[in-house]
């Protein structure tokens, strides 16, 4: 069905457009004084200002290994987290702690721990899964490297991000 | 002994100081402001709209073996090189079915607007030599005679370039071309009636000894007749510059690109250096505008405490500070006066940038409405308007 358009009755002030073009010069100048004054939130920058203070207590960035008081490897390589790891980027070569070692009595340890960061997908399932408490997920979020090996975190580059983790086992309590 | 004299008869002096002039305006002050007023448009387009813009290329000292990029106070001042090496560095593509010589031809026709510079005065005079690259009693002819050519760079891009976008460009463009280069020129007549010369340079003298014709202010423009004038001058000033902003093809009037409506318009088909030389045509094009609009209406190279770059300042100010004057040497005015030139052209490229982030684009039929029925007739009754004032006054 046709229907009229209501067109708006202008003013004489409207209709010699220069006025209106006056008028919109100055919102355009408002909108640029404050960009210029520094009154206008816009995009973070980057590099120089970062988010990282302002990271949620629950954010997942890089998983990493963790140390306990006595300088011992938490992680007793008993491969879950290779295991339920869904992208598969966790690679664990186990092997026997010799018995003159002071924390023989651990049985094992990881020879070799690698995270393809290529490949992890930051689920935090590795976390979840360690009985030990060894593996956790830092605050890390700008990993990069300019070749596939160097993106590929080992065993020493973990412990490096992870640092010392002390305290019981308390993986099941609330406090954790 | 012929070719002796022939050797001799050629004015050696006066062809040295032409190029050196031209390389100087060209290559050292035009060629680096276009680039920079693209940067400048993308600046302050963004902080127009609430955005950052372009803050990060530096001056890649990189390549030298610094650690760093340079990062001046702004940041992002590297962007126009960046951009030219983009630029270079792309695929020149010349697509099957276009008329290769106009192909080619276009991209060297848009850069014509550069050609007009030759007879804009940019200075006063720096050691006794006038800057100006071409000082002719017809400099206004001139003037139009060759920014009415640039038009054939847009309508041979999009003739030649067989597609239909860029035929419909160029076709808008020849059509508003011609609309707007009629009010263009009937609004500089009120002008060259007052002032009775089309040589660009006096009008300049002109205007540092009386004045500018916007601003009345001192010498003998400072009387009631010429503030009676500013009334036909103001309305002259309005309808160039809406004209230039028509010529230059710029925002409320960019029809013939109208990338909303025709892809890119003239230069759809056109990549790599040819379409950067589009782009730097119309920038060139608008330098050329403001620095008439400079000429015309805002004195030129002249401010008014500055003497020229013979150390003359109009006598009122020459009473007062001519102390002050004697005390530098003269080129060291003549330096400022082409500083204060090119100053006042950034300003006014910084207000075609404003004025292109405000206003939307017109419809054809509007533009064309307003080029034939508005401005024309305005343009045409203001030349009367003018020779009744001056009747007027001169009768008194």
């Amino acid at each position: 069905m046709a229907y009229v358009v209501q067109r708006p009755e202008l003013t004489f002030k409207e209709k010699a457009y220069l006025p209106s073009i006056l008028n919109g010069l100055k919102i355009t100048f408002g909108h640029f004084k404050k960009m210029i004054k520094g009154e206008t939130k816009v995009t973070m920058q980057y590099p120089e200002e970062k988010w990282d203070s302002q990271l949620p207590e629950h954010y997942r960035g890089a998983p990493t290994l963790v140390k306990d008081e006595h300088d011992r490897e938490r992680c007793v390589a008993c491969q879950m987290c290779e295991f339920i790891c869904p992208p598969r980027a966790i690679t664990i070569k186990p092997e026997e702690i010799p018995s003159d070692n002071k924390f023989a009595k651990v049985e094992k340890r990881p020879r070799e721990f690698e995270i393809d960061m290529i490949r992890c997908i930051y689920c935090g399932m590795c976390e979840e899964v360690c009985p030990e408490q060894a593996i956790y997920l830092r605050k890390d979020y700008a990993i990069n490297g300019l070749t596939r090996a160097e993106m590929v975190h080992n065993k020493a580059k973990l412990y490096e991000l992870g640092g010392v983790f002390a305290g019981l086992v308390h993986k099941w309590n609330p406090e954790k | 002994m012929m070719t002796l004299a022939f050797f001799n008869s050629i004015p050696w002096e006066m062809i040295l100081w032409a190029a050196g002039k031209a390389i100087f305006v060209i290559f050292l002050v035009v060629l680096p402001l276009v680039s920079y007023t693209v940067y400048a448009e993308r600046r302050v387009s963004a902080a127009i709209q609430d955005r950052v813009g372009p803050n990060r290329t530096g001056f890649p000292t990189t390549l030298l073996g610094f650690k760093k990029d340079l990062q001046l106070f702004l940041g992002g001042l590297g962007q126009p090189i960046a951009d030219a090496v983009k630029f270079i560095l792309k695929e020149d593509f010349t697509p099957g079915g276009v008329k290769q010589f106009y192909f080619w031809l276009a991209p060297c026709l848009a850069m014509l607007p550069l050609v007009s510079l030759a007879f804009i005065p940019f200075g006063s005079s720096l050691f006794g030599e006038k800057m100006v690259i071409a000082d002719v009693n017809v400099g206004v002819l001139g003037i139009f005679a060759v920014t009415g050519c640039s038009v054939y760079a847009i309508v041979l891009a999009g003739w030649a370039s067989n597609s239909k976008y860029p035929f419909l460009g160029g076709i808008r463009s020849s059509s508003q071309m011609i609309a707007y280069e009629l009010s263009m020129g009937l609004s500089i007549i009120p002008i060259l009636m007052l002032f009775g010369s089309m040589n660009l340079s006096d009008l300049v003298q002109y205007q540092a000894d009386n004045g500018w014709l916007l601003l009345p202010l001192w010498g003998k423009g400072w009387s009631w007749e010429r503030w009676l004038m500013l009334v036909p001058l103001g309305i002259s000033f309005i309808i160039f510059m809406i004209s230039v902003f028509a010529e230059t093809n710029r925002l409320p009037f960019d029809m013939p690109e109208s990338e909303t409506e025709l892809v890119a318009g003239y230069h759809t088909e056109y990549s790599s250096m040819k379409f950067a030389l589009f782009f730097l045509g119309e920038y060139a094009a608008m330098i050329v505008g403001s620095a008439l609009m400079v000429v015309f209406f805002f004195g030129g190279w002249s401010l008014p405490f500055i003497p020229d770059g013979n150390g003359n300042a109009a006598p009122l100010f020459q009473s007062i500070f001519g102390g002050i004057y004697a005390l530098l040497p003269n080129w060291v005015w003549g330096l400022a006066n082409i500083t204060v030139f090119f100053g006042k052209v950034a300003l006014i490229l910084i207000f075609f940038i404003w004025v292109r982030w405000t206003l939307p684009r017109f419809r054809f039929d509007q533009l064309i409405k307003l080029g034939w029925l508005y401005l024309f007739e305005i343009a045409l009754a203001n030349i009367f308007l003018t020779a009744a004032v001056l009747a007027f006054t001169n009768s008194k």
